[in-house]
């Protein structure tokens, strides 16, 4: 296992390269130049090649790009070219809204979803199961930013419980943590309560057609402990991976919520760094992203060796 | 023993939390949003308005603008011109300081006004005309002008980017194609850098050392008062997310309400919508440098297809934001003139197709860049499109986002090899209120604004217009540079928006009019 651990993490190496190298190239010849966004209408084409000289765009390339791999060997992702900001503060500053918001809608999304799922499977094919069938299609349909809009108006500007926008963090207290984070992360777990409940429901149901499982009632198991113990345990692995899948896709695409919602995190980051073209900090964030994903993708690998007994790596 | 560590924690938390709160409860924050995301914090550096906006906060100027327009002292106490208007002499007043205490001084003003004449077009022509500027004293500049340079007061007045605010000399010393690193300031806040959250909120502190003027506050000039501890700028992106904070009291102040936000806040009971600022102004830009538009008849058959009713209405949606304006000064101003030679703002379909023939249009398409990702310009260019074309035009309109579109037009090739035709743009009224302070005013070719225009008038009745001090003569001159506009076709006014700004109604008050949103005087009552 720690051979298989080693040899994981040694392989985001070459991932990391490979991305940096298309990140890097592919922002140099896609359209729009940071000089031009910096500058601001009143600036002239000389005001622009002034700001470009400052900033290292008129370097050719490959010095631009070895100037910069320099600085990542030295663990240093380069300074925003706008805030004049290292981009590591700037990621920094961005994650803990990000991960608060990414946590409390799996841990929503999972609470509601793998019960829902479970009974589902139990009752395969009656009313709780057409219910939940028809719920998840409701879930995917629903964009978040209009759940959320819902959301604000009957909770925040009806019955004025919880705040419309922005982000508390946690040093602030749990409360007002809490309270800004309730709206969006329903709004932004619907989609994912359908995904997994409707994973959860496939999964089990097809592990309560197993012999395993007749055994066990022969046994004269109850028929929650069959389900829980017998089919949600074996059906862990498929449910473990969505829920994997999951958290990647929230870290990285929650900007309509954080839009919506104004919460400064990582995915409205990105995208003003893409809309402004600030290359260093684009390039921050998407190799920050990248060893996320391979790192959540390695504890999902890692989690299925205590799911399942039976694979070994 | 784990259960009491636990309670332990939580009571500490929750000591901390409240600390925090009743620390903030006592002070009286201005929660606001401003116009856009700040991100560069530098005034000189970028022309961007949130960045001038983030200056007046922290800097102060020379000279500013009262709310009709005249230039009055600011940081200045008393000033004089000799007779022919080539030496003057400015004195500061006194009390003025820097947030970190030290007084302000000449060399702290020189070192300003010479970074920002590096950069700004105005500042560029005035030091051009200067022969020196020096310190008499600590408190006392001297400017020596070699050549007549009438505008003086105007330029170290400017409202609009870039403004010559004063930084410690320290800082002005930063070279000015590089960003300044360190906000020192003299004005009435003091930007609190440690809490600066780019995407997130910019927080201004009073400055409790300020000495605002006698005068009442008017325009960026007079008695900058700060009735408020702390304001907050609060970044929201989303339209409808900032009218429902506004609504719910989460913030105080919406500096710049949407358009599509517009209706709903009218009727909201709970809001007051204000104009503190005059009306902005939109404007087709044409490149000259590259054909078919090098040729001034084919510039002038593009203006005359210009509807201008028809373009303001589908950009700004409802009638309360926007009219008709044929000046290419803002309607009611100084140099406002209803002389507009051909110009109607109506299509002139006929005119328009006579024109392309005599110029011997050949139907090559004009590329019409189109900003959709930018909801305050992506209306304009599809209507844009379909008058050119009734006017006999072929158009190839090309939708890119905004910050390729900034890109692209400063590209001088043909549209096939990247370059472009025409694009619609926003400007400010401190922007088009003088004909100096206004950046694509040039005819100075490839030296001059994106469009590179080539006209010899019109620099000669700028040179003009910039050495005169009679206000008459400035009338006239402005008049002959709005005529020149449209005879060589340079741009053309596509009409005039209103910007409202939202408050919390019965709890905000005391927003000053002037050119450009300034944020003193301002009062907050707890609701």
């Amino acid at each position: 296992m720690l051979a298989f651990f080693l040899r994981r993490v040694l392989s985001t190496i070459p991932v990391l390269v490979i991305v940096a190298l298309i990140v890097f190239f592919m922002l140099r010849l896609a359209p729009g130049d940071p000089a031009a966004a910096i500058v601001g209408n009143s600036g002239t084409a000389d005001d622009i090649a002034l700001v470009r000289t400052a900033l290292g765009l008129d370097d050719s390339m490959p010095v631009q790009f070895i100037r910069w791999v320099g600085q990542l060997v030295q663990g240093n992702l380069g300074e925003s070219f706008f805030m004049k900001i290292p981009v590591s503060e700037l990621i920094a500053h961005r994650i803990e809204p990000t991960l608060s918001l990414a946590a409390l809608t799996l841990v929503v999304a999972v609470l509601v979803a793998v019960p829902l799922g479970v009974l589902a499977a139990w009752r395969h094919g009656g009313w709780l199961d057409r219910a939940l069938m028809g719920f998840s299609v409701l879930g995917f349909s629903i964009p978040a930013f209009v759940l959320g809009y819902i959301l604000i108006w009957l909770f925040s500007l009806h019955l004025q419980w919880l705040p419309v926008q922005g982000y508390s963090r946690l040093a602030n207290g749990i409360i007002p943590w809490l309270r800004h984070l309730i709206l969006p992360s329903i709004a932004l777990s619907i989609i994912y309560v359908a995904l997994i409940a409707r994973v959860t429901r496939a999964a089990v149901a097809e592990a309560m057609t197993e012999d395993y499982i007749r055994t066990a009632r022969a046994k004269g198991i109850s028929e929650a402990r069959v389900l829980i113990r017998h089919g949600l345990a074996n059906a862990a692995v498929p449910i473990v991976t969505v829920i994997g899948i999951g958290v990647a896709l929230l870290i990285g695409g929650v900007v309509v919520t954080e839009t919506v919602f104004a919460i400064p995190g990582l995915g409205q980051l990105t995208v003003d760094a893409v809309l402004s073209r600030d290359f260093p900090l684009i390039q921050g964030i998407i190799l920050f992203f990248s060893v996320i994903y391979v790192l959540i993708n390695l504890l999902v690998d890692l989690s299925y060796l205590v799911l399942d007994p039976r694979i070994r790596y | 023993m784990k259960t009491k560590l636990l309670r332990l924690t939580a009571m500490i938390a929750l000591a901390g939390a409240t600390a925090m709160a009743s620390a903030q409860g006592t002070q009286n924050v201005l929660r606001m949003v401003p116009q856009a995301d700040l991100k560069v914090l530098d005034p000189i550096w970028t022309t961007a308005f949130v960045t001038r906006d983030h200056g007046y906060m922290i800097y102060d100027t020379l000279f500013g603008i009262d709310e009709s327009g005249k230039v009055k002292p600011q940081m200045v106490d008393t000033y004089s011109a000799d007779a022919e208007g080539l030496n003057w002499t400015l004195k500061l007043r006194d009390g003025l300081a820097f947030h970190d205490g030290q007084p302000v001084r000449s060399a702290d003003v020189i070192q300003s006004l010479k970074r920002w004449g590096q950069r700004d077009g105005l500042g560029q022509k005035m030091f051009a005309a200067l022969d020196k500027i020096d310190a008499a004293d600590d408190k006392t500049i001297s400017l020596h002008f070699k050549e007549p340079f009438g505008m003086v007061l105007e330029a170290l007045g400017k409202p609009s980017s870039n403004p010559p605010f004063i930084m410690p000399e320290r800082v002005a010393k930063t070279p000015a194609n590089e960003q300044i690193s360190d906000t020192t300031g003299s004005g009435p806040y003091i930007f609190k850098a440690d809490e600066f959250r780019p995407g997130e909120k910019a927080v201004y502190v009073k400055n409790e050392k300020y000495v605002p003027r006698d005068e009442p506050a008017s325009g960026t000039a007079g008695g900058k008062h700060v009735y408020v501890d702390r304001v907050e700028w609060v970044i929201i992106k989303d339209a409808q997310t900032q009218a429902n904070a506004l609504t719910n009291g989460e913030i105080d102040m919406l500096s710049w309400v949407p358009a599509e936000q517009y209706a709903s806040l009218k009727a909201n009971p709970k809001i007051e919508l204000l104009t503190p600022v005059p009306k902005g102004s939109y404007a087709l830009h044409i490149n000259h440098y590259v054909p078919p538009f090098d040729n001034p008849k084919i510039a002038q058959a593009a203006i005359l297809t210009l509807n201008q009713e028809a373009l303001m209405r589908a950009q700004m949606i409802n009638k309360d934001l926007y009219n008709t304006c044929t000046s290419i000064y803002p309607c009611g101003s100084e140099y406002d003139s209803g002389d507009t030679a051909y110009f109607t703002g109506k299509p002139q379909f006929e005119k328009a197709k006579q024109l392309l023939k005599e110029a011997g249009y050949d139907g090559k398409p004009v590329v019409l860049m189109n900003p959709s990702d930018f909801t305050l310009l992506n209306k304009f260019p599809p209507v844009l499109a379909q008058l050119l074309k009734q006017g006999g035009f072929n158009v190839d309109m090309q939708s890119m986002d905004w910050p390729s579109l900034v890109t692209r037009r400063a590209n001088k090739s043909a549209p096939q090899d990247g370059g472009w035709n025409l694009f619609i743009t926003g400007w400010g009224a401190s922007d088009t209120m003088n004909p100096l302070y206004f950046a694509p005013m040039t005819g100075n070719g490839e030296k001059g604004w994106f469009g590179w225009a080539t006209d010899e008038k019109l620099e000669q009745l700028k040179a003009e217009f910039l050495a005169t001090m009679d206000e008459g003569k400035r009338k006239e001159l402005a008049q002959q540079i709005q005529l020149q506009v449209f005879e060589t076709g340079l741009y053309a006014p596509l009409g005039e928006s209103q910007n409202y700004t939202a408050v919390r109604k019965g709890v905000v008050s005391g927003l000053v009019k002037a050119p450009i949103n300034v944020f003193w005087n301002i009062k907050k009552t707890q609701p």
